[in-house]
């Protein structure tokens, strides 16, 4: 497994920490590619506020920049590195401690059982 | 590393691995302890489904069955999309331990790599145009 693996979820955690951040992707991510000067009219940001923080996206690979009109330089949300930190939620989330406990229960249910009916 | 590509848990049930055998791989069994419903095709490359009442259904596929020793399947990866290929791989292993089993479930294939990862070099070009490109469009808007 390439070490880079683990840096890329840590940059979209880091990334996802801030409000502001998570507004602008979620922004991009219910209407599309948009400029800064968009996002910073839809959103409670400043422009130049908007700017750093599609530049610390484009940086973690969140958003890639791409040609809009006019020479505007409009964001697209990227979502494989989204995919990357999911997995790394997918091995935390995967809870084999309870099934496994309700597979040892069953078990000795069914031991207990012949007793019970005797 | 401490990124999680598997996970492992090690359980001493009191009962032979004739008897775990049968819970881990039996409709019946899987449909108890583990869902709330299943079938099973019971041999490599077979279906199997779980359900739960009060949620999904996993789509799983026997991939190794080695009675009473070694069961395997494969299923999709929590948390991604349903079309996303990518699985996790699934083994219990029972080995006898005195009048009981000592069962172990290793699930690994968690951080199989994107595809998209090798485009490093690409999306660092993409990067460079973009801030080139973000400057000039800065400058436009502020006049």
């Amino acid at each position: 497994m390439p070490p880079d693996i683990e840096a890329v979820a840590e940059q979209v955690f880091a990334a996802l920490a801030d409000p502001s951040r998570r507004a602008i992707l979620a922004a991009l991510a219910a209407t599309g590619p948009a400029t800064a000067t968009d996002l910073a009219a839809r959103l409670p940001i400043t422009r130049q506020a908007v700017a750093k923080h599609l530049a610390l996206l484009a940086e973690a690979g969140l958003v890639t920049a791409e040609p809009g009109e006019r020479r505007r330089v409009r964001y697209r949300l990227r979502s494989a590195p989204m995919r990357v930190a999911q997995q790394f939620l997918a091995a935390l989330a995967r809870d084999w401690d309870r099934p496994l406990g309700a597979l040892k229960d069953h078990l000795d249910q069914g031991a207990r059982a012949p007793v019970t009916t005797s | 590393m401490s990124f999680p590509d598997r996970i492992a848990r090690t359980m001493e049930l009191a009962h032979p691995p004739g008897k775990v055998w049968a819970a881990l791989t039996t409709a019946e069994g899987l449909g108890t302890w583990f869902g709330n419903e299943a079938t099973i095709d019971l041999r490599p490359g077979g279906p199997a489904r779980v359900r739960w009442t009060d949620g999904p259904t996993a789509d799983l596929r026997v991939e190794r069955v080695e009675e009473p020793t070694v069961f395997a399947f494969t299923w999709h990866i929590y948390g991604l999309p349903e079309e996303d290929p990518r699985r996790t791989y699934v083994e219990f292993t029972l080995e006898p331990a005195g009048a009981g089993t000592r069962l172990t479930v290793v699930e690994s294939g968690f951080a199989q790599l994107p595809d998209d990862v090798h485009g490093k070099a690409y999306d660092g070009n993409a990067r460079g145009w973009a801030s080139e490109l973000g400057e000039l469009a800065d400058y436009l808007d502020a006049a």
